[in-house]
């Protein structure tokens, strides 16, 4: 299967700043895929390459097997919405609709129109008078009822209280029942990502920490707490993700294939947050920096 | 994207609509008027010369109150209205989706940047040359009487206050301002593209209108077609500026007689062909003596006069002269607009 | 129709408290053989998770037999985890209540009792097995 999502060692410099760096990606249609980093870490960088805002430096991607924004066609099967819902705050409701109407060959009409009725928005209303949660909704609307193939979403919840998140996602997750279309958000917040999430790629300072299914990665990184070891002297099989210790006991997020025979270790299991934290302390430990992550429940 | 673009540019539409209709109204309310007062004249039914010019001279200079300043208003808007297109309608076109970043919704639509901007720029760039060739024609339908009557004054001793191959009025006539809106529109929306900020490309663009503006009639228009030059005797009964200094140097210039043509130069030259710039005579050195003593000491000199111009036939050569370069300039610009967002807008 | 909720704390895997809820629903007599549960966008709708999760939590729910898929209709309840033993329940609350009541006046605290109970109920189940 074709996946929605190829990147080959793509990078994006500007001036002597990597913004991304040596990113290798394969992800799998019929997903959710979270992004998640703290900011500054090249997820913006990442989605607008997809969507053909920005070209890649080094390396090549593709989206859904063709390059990005190549031509009326691609542009159709992709759906974006650009981080803070940009959308014409001088044209009202109906005339985003229009707009999409118009440059859309597959522009699904009674989706769109019926959408605008469940949200409650005022088809009169000028977008600029809409609070942050709807406009986020009109955007979406129109990146999804084009009828694409793969929506991209830049931490389309970021700025939305949670009210209004909840209810973005609620409608998002409807959306992608319904028309069984793929999915690529990012954001900062690991706590959305966990509900809708089964894909999940960790960025930090440009690179890729991890890519994996949430199941596989769930099932493969385990907590182990102990008495006071050295990291170093695990098998090779154990890879270690974060290390703590105090003076008598360590604390390992390892991530192994294998089983774990050693009595010595009591072995519980690990949430996404707790595995995207112990990657980007892992990323952060290796430059002396420790990154703003925001883990909100 | 047809409907986008006029959905965007609806309201300076209706804007540029309304201005027209105030100036249409203007017209239509004294056009009549300004028309009457033609027929009154007895232009229309004078066939001898000489009386014409007179009565045509004297109708041009009467021209008063509410007609005077229509004319001289409407002129002046014509003069204004590339510059403001400019400013209005071309810097921000692009520059005004980049600062909101609406661009990233309307470049994920299924259109191509290419088609986004080729549509912006026809649609609207056509527009303004719309506006502008509808104002120029409304004045030249209102102003006709006056057309005529200068045409015919200048017939007779070349002295018109309204010569329309002049820098002055030669920009706000004929088909030049539709090359100027093109021109000013396209320079408008690269200053947009390239700067990326509204406020500054406004700037930018007026900026660089108005030096264009300067430069071309003065030292580019002029070259257009080789100018026709006309060599007579300096005639000291028409001498317009004499002047002397301490060592003795005098000038002299004397006033042109050629209706309606656009003069570059009018130079004095002695009989090499030098420009003449003394000894002065005694007599129009001396205070005591009359002027002509001074005017006869210059007819012993024989002086002649070397006229460089443009003659007034030529008018609407230069007019498209002027409109093709500008429409080429303008569609330069475009087309750099097109690559410029097509390639390098990251 | 029964309505899910999701425990985000709990460390039990979203698609597993579906299946868990369904259960009890039936073995509670909420849900009958024949009750349609409710659509994946509903389900998704409601509660914001992956689509996914919802049709894993009902493919092991046909797979266990006690729900079927209808194709573009929905899916059905097929089975019941009641039975006759329903009825009984009443009854052997009250005894479980009266041996509790005995163990407290014994003084057994309530670890004690946990403790006592699950060692002979899986000390009874082995031999059961055996």
């Amino acid at each position: 299967m074709t996946a929605v999502l190829e990147a080959r060692g793509l990078g994006k410099r500007y001036g002597r700043l990597w913004a991304l760096a040596d990113c290798t990606l394969s992800i799998p249609p019929g997903h959710v895929a979270g992004l998640v980093g703290p900011n500054g870490a090249g997820k913006t960088t990442l989605l607008h390459m997809a969507v053909g805002l920005l070209q890649p430096t080094s390396g090549t991607i593709e989206v859904l097997g063709g390059q990005p924004a190549a031509g009326p066609a691609q542009l159709a099967r992709v759906g974006f919405l650009a981080q803070d819902a940009p959308t014409y705050a001088g044209l009202s409701v109906a005339d985003h609709l229009r707009l999409g109407a118009h440059l859309n060959p597959g522009w699904d009409a009674r989706l769109a129109h019926d959408r605008i009725e469940a949200l409650d928005l005022n088809p009169g209303q000028r977008a600029g008078k809409l609070s942050g949660g709807e406009r986020a909704q009109l955007a979406l609307t129109l990146a999804v009822a084009k009828r694409p193939e793969l929506l991209i979403l830049d931490e389309p919840v970021a700025s939305l209280d949670p009210l209004a998140r909840r209810e973005f996602l609620q409608d998002l997750m409807e959306a992608v029942a319904e028309q069984q279309v793929s999915v690529v958000l990012s954001s900062h917040l690991v706590a959305d990502l966990e509900r809708v999430c089964d894909y999940l790629i960790v960025l930090t300072t440009g690179r890729v920490q991890v890519a994996g299914e949430v199941e596989d990665l769930l099932a493969t990184h385990h907590l182990l707490t102990g008495p006071r070891r050295d990291p170093a002297t695990l098998p090779a099989s154990q890879h270690v993700i974060s290390a703590s210790h105090t003076d008598r006991q360590t604390t390992l997020l390892v991530r192994t294939d294998a089983p774990i025979h050693d009595p010595a270790w009591t072995v519980s299991q690990v949430g996404m947050e707790d595995l995207v934290l112990a990657y980007m302390s892992q990323a952060a430990g290796s430059r002396g920096r420790k990154p703003a992550l925001e883990a909100q429940r | 994207m047809i409907w986008l673009t006029w959905r965007q540019f609806r309201a300076q539409a209706w804007a540029a609509l309304a201005v027209l209709a105030v100036i249409a109204i203007a017209f239509g309310v004294t056009g009549p008027h300004l028309a009457y007062l033609y027929d009154a004249s007895g232009i229309p039914a004078c066939h001898a010369h000489g009386d014409c010019a007179t009565l045509a001279t004297n109708f041009v200079n009467e021209l008063k109150g509410l007609d005077a300043v229509v004319w001289f208003v409407s002129i002046g808007v014509l003069y204004l209205a590339p510059g403001l297109i400019g400013v209005f309608w071309g810097a921000p076109l692009v520059t005004r989706e980049l600062e909101a970043g609406t661009f990233r919704l309307a470049w994920n639509q299924s259109v191509t940047r290419t088609r986004w901007i080729a549509v912006k720029l026809a649609l609207v760039g056509l527009a303004a040359m719309a506006a502008v060739g509808l104002f120029s024609l409304m004045i030249a339908w209102w102003a006709s009487p006056i057309d005529r009557a200068t045409g015919l004054a200048a017939s007779r001793n070349g002295a018109s206050s309204v010569n329309r191959l002049a820098p002055l009025l030669f920009g706000a006539s004929g088909v030049a301002p539709i090359g100027y809106a093109a021109f000013a529109f396209a320079l408008g929306v690269t200053a947009g593209i390239v700067i990326r900020r509204t406020v500054p490309a406004m700037a930018i663009t007026l900026a660089v209108f108005a030096a264009v503006q300067i430069v071309m009639p003065n030292w580019v228009r002029p070259h257009l077609i080789t100018p026709a030059h006309v060599t007579t005797a300096l005639n000291t009964a028409n001498i317009s500026q004499l002047s002397t200094d301490n060592n003795g140097q005098m000038t002299v210039t004397a006033a042109v007689h050629i209706p309606g043509a656009w003069v570059l130069s009018n130079q004095t030259i002695n009989a090499a062909g030098q420009a003449f710039t003394g000894p002065a005579t005694k007599a129009c050195l001396s205070q005591t003596a009359s002027i002509r003593a001074c005017n006869a000491s210059l007819g012993r000199l024989h002086l002649r006069q070397l006229v460089t111009y443009q003659p007034a036939s030529r008018y609407w050569a230069f007019q498209w002269h002027e409109t093709a370069i500008f429409l080429a300039v303008a569609l330069l610009l475009a087309g750099f607009c097109v690559w410029w967002i097509r390639r390098r807008l990251s | 129709m029964i309505e899910f909720y999701l425990d985000s704390r709990s460390g039990v895997a979203p698609y597993l408290q579906l299946i868990q809820q369904v259960r009890q629903a039936l073995r509670l007599g909420l849900l009958r053989e024949g009750d349609q549960l409710p659509t994946v966008k509903d389900v998704v709708g409601r509660l914001a998770i992956n689509p996914n999760t919802v049709l894993k939590a009902y493919r092991e729910l046909e797979y266990e037999g006690l729900a079927a898929a209808r194709a573009g209709i929905g899916t059905f309840v097929t089975a019941t985890l009641t039975d006759a033993s329903l009825a009984a329940h009443g009854p052997l609350r009250r005894d479980l209540r009266r041996w509790l009541a005995r163990a407290r006046r014994a003084g057994l605290d309530d670890d004690s009792i946990e403790a006592l109970f699950l060692d002979t109920f899986r000390s009874a189940a082995g031999e059961d097995i055996a």
